[in-house]
């Protein structure tokens, strides 16, 4: 489509989804051959290019398809089964990818065939992503991979990683970096279950042992894998604090509810707290709304650094003052003890469940520390930190 | 609470421009402190060249009124620029809120030739109460004799100073009506203003002539609607001083050095301005959303007007009180321009309403009751 009239593209779209229906029954179809064809229709995520699941389309018309096709009853791809493979891995592969590569990997993505996992933090290499120790060493026409992987959610149901290893400690850490999409049942990858803050384990421990890559799995050149990283974490920023449901639909949602359902826990104080943070979710709606309409144009910015800081804040507060409207209801918790949720629920389940939940949100996908570094730096343009790990190989870092 | 744009328009940047430049040119800060030691000689002509010549007074007057037919979004770009310069011009107290409160009259009647002189520019309007009053507090100071005169006071008002003619709303047995007054007509005693830019006045009237614009069955919800656009506006100009404030600090944190590095350079400085950054952007998009749901007539411009005041006018303050700490001694100097964006954004959290005020309507909006 090369008609940039916006009404003649929405009506365009609208026709195509009606064909692709007309073609399609989704009643008589299997599922997962509907899907394909959606995605052989450029109708998965029409942003995408053409020949990848796309029509090469703004961002924004994506919704009006997915409207039509729900309307229809049409099944969708599950998209909170794989977060991090749409939100992440995705426009990665689309961005440094070679068109074998996205040929390989974009369709069964998308269509949830193959769900992924992002093995990037270590215990030795959290904020400091750039020091990580995992190594990859060339041996033939593959990396063999060894080291330790944390924080890896959908490790135990993922078929496809994308890894961040070292594949030369001679030059400085960010320069020895390289990029891989790892197969998950390959030999050598093991899944641990992490148990966290709430009992549950919705994270891994995810060990490599001799792990074999073959190099046509090594995304971007190689010892650009910083590059490529920080282009999934951006994206990753902009999933976690992008957000997009409407008025009170985060944790400030749940807060007014139970501020609505017990006037008898009601006072003064707490109603001034209520109305600020009230405000400040609303703010952050519009700001995320906004922040989407700027990205329809373009590609994430280290603005939504920012977004993702403020939605930290105000789900911490909120799930922290509902715990002290509840009063004592508040403190009786529900065991989650090694469970392994089918879906992360910021706003679900228990209110203790979203107080101790919700102090990840200031540490995963970047610390909120780090996100202020961030801004200050590559938004604001003020200095960086004065550094002792520049301009020496990786392999001479004091550790 | 449709998805409205809130970006700016080609025509918005253009317009922006013909602001900055225009301000640029006439105004500068050490000519705006000046209003501080009485030369208000700066006034007068940089209104007449933003409300005459680019003829922006009439932007929100439909052209069969004689205006230029615009809207709020476009309006609120405009009231970016003059807070971002703090231009000491009554911009929002006439264009805005006077201009709102006459357009509430049918067309046809006593308003229109005000509305015409407005929109040229030839005339300027104040509504005549205290800058404070938020939308549902306008309890007038006035009533009127059986013989259509006027007698009462009110305090501490924006714009009269400026204005030719005052807006008198009128409390009457019926309802509030709205009558035009001559300045000449009236006592408008200047008040030494915490914001000098936006200085207050007094104004007394003692059985004065007017003419009514407005009757008793129109002129609370006229008056009302005139805060309600005045409060959601108002937070863009607030945006526009928070951005100066914010912008300014960073530049001048690049340049100072201390202990031998540049002073921005240093974490706890940095993470402060990171913070005040992510509220800045923020209180840009309540201020946009505010004037957009205002521009599109959306029901749900009353609640975006209250979160936009609530939050904007707390954020413009603190940026302006980052500017003065971050810029250390010269930011305490009256010559250094902050103390002028300090005062205003102070005043202008108090203005149309307080945060507090705005947060307690809101509450009753949202359905989230104090008991």
């Amino acid at each position: 489509m090369t008609t940039t009239d916006p009404r003649a593209v929405e009506e365009d779209l609208r026709q195509r989804v009606t064909d692709f229906l007309a073609a399609h029954d989704h009643t008589t179809t299997d599922r997962l051959e509907f899907l394909r064809a959606r995605y052989d229709a450029g109708l998965a995520w029409v942003n995408f290019p053409v020949g990848h699941g796309g029509l090469g389309l703004p961002r924004s018309f994506q919704t009006q398809v997915e409207v039509q096709l729900a309307k229809a009853g049409a099944p969708d791809n599950n998209p909170r089964g794989n977060g991090i493979g749409l939100g992440m891995a995705a426009p990665t592969i689309l961005a440094f990818g070679t068109e074998e590569q996205k040929k390989k990997f974009l369709r069964p993505l998308w269509t949830g065939e193959q769900i992924w996992c992002q093995l990037f933090s270590e215990p030795g290499a959290g904020s400091d992503l750039a020091a990580v120790s995992t190594r990859a060493v060339r041996e033939g026409g593959d990396w063999v991979v060894n080291g330790q992987k944390v924080w890896t959610s959908s490790a135990h149901k993922a078929q496809m990683a994308i890894l961040v290893a070292r594949t030369n400690p001679e030059v400085s850490k960010h320069a020895g970096l390289s990029y891989f999409l790892c197969n998950m049942d390959a030999p050598g990858v093991d899944v641990r279950p992490l148990r966290q803050i709430t009992g549950e384990a919705e994270f891994n421990e995810v060990f490599l042992t001799d792990v074999h890559i073959p190099d046509s799995q090594r995304l971007g050149d190689e010892g650009q894998g910083w590059k490529v990283a920080t282009a999934t974490l951006n994206n990753e920023r902009v999933a976690i604090g992008g957000g997009g449901g409407g008025r009170e639909s985060g944790m400030v949602g749940v807060l007014s509810k139970t501020w609505r359902e017990h006037p008898e826990r009601r006072g003064a104080g707490q109603h001034d707290k209520l109305m600020r943070l009230w405000v400040d979710a609303e703010v952050a709606r519009v700001t995320g709304q906004r922040l989407r309409q700027k990205l329809a144009a373009g590609e994430p910015g280290p603005e939504g650094s920012a977004m993702k800081l403020t939605f930290a804040r105000i789900a911490q507060e909120a799930s922290g003052m509902e715990l002290e409207l509840l009063g004592d209801e508040g403190l009786r918790a529900s065991d989650w003890t090694m469970k392994r949720p089918q879906h992360v629920d910021f706003t679900g389940r228990d209110a203790t469940y979203r107080y101790l939940r919700a102090k990840g949100n200031s540490i995963e996908g970047g610390t909120s520390e780090i996100l202020r570094n961030v801004i200050s730096e590559r938004v604001l343009g003020l200095p960086s930190e004065p550094r002792v790990d520049t301009g020496i190989a990786w392999k001479d870092l004091p550790r | 609470m449709s998805d409205l744009n809130l970006l700016y328009t080609d025509v918005e940047d253009d317009l922006r421009s013909s602001v900055r430049d225009l301000v640029a040119a006439r105004s500068e800060p050490a000519t705006v402190a000046a209003v501080y030691d009485g030369d208000r000689s700066v006034v007068d002509p940089l209104w007449r060249a933003i409300a005459g010549d680019l003829g922006l007074a009439g932007l929100l007057i439909p052209e069969e009124r004689g205006g230029a037919g615009a809207s709020a979004r476009e309006a609120a770009v405009v009231l970016e620029e003059l807070g971002r310069s703090v231009a000491p011009v009554p911009f929002l107290t006439s264009s805005v809120v006077a201009t709102t409160v006459l357009l509430a009259a049918e067309p046809g009647g006593p308003a229109d030739e005000l509305l015409a002189g407005l929109a040229a520019g030839e005339r300027t309007a104040a509504l005549v109460l205290p800058l404070s009053a938020g939308p549902g507090e306008e309890a007038p100071g006035f009533t009127v004799d059986g013989e259509g005169r006027i007698s009462g006071s009110a305090r501490s008002v924006a714009g009269a100073l400026e204005a030719d003619v005052l807006l008198v709303p009128v409390r009457t047995a019926q309802g509030t009506a709205v009558h035009a007054v001559r300045a000449d007509d009236a006592r408008v005693e200047p008040v030494v203003s915490l914001d000098m830019t936006r200085q207050l006045a007094d104004v007394t009237l003692e059985a004065a002539a007017g003419q009514e614009l407005l009757g008793a069955s129109a002129g609370g919800d006229a008056v009302r609607s005139g805060l309600e656009v005045g409060a959601a506006l108002l937070a863009s100009e607030q945006y526009g001083v928070a951005q100066w404030c914010l912008t300014t600090t960073i530049a001048y944190l690049k340049d100072r050095r201390q202990f031998g590095r540049v002073v921005g350079g240093y974490q706890a400085i940095k993470h402060r301005l990171a913070d005040l950054y992510a509220a800045v952007e923020s209180a840009g998009a309540a201020a946009r959303h505010a004037a957009a749901t205002t521009a599109a007539g959306d029901a749900d411009s009353v609640v975006s007007t209250a979160v936009a005041q609530s939050f904007v006018s707390d954020v413009a303050v603190k940026a302006a009180e980052e500017a003065v700490q971050l810029h250390g001694g010269i930011g305490m100097t009256w010559e250094h321009p902050a103390h002028l964006y300090l005062k205003r954004a102070k005043a202008d959290q108090i203005a149309f309403g307080t945060p507090a005020a705005h947060r307690a309507r809101l509450a009753e909006l949202v359905d989230l009751p104090v008991a």
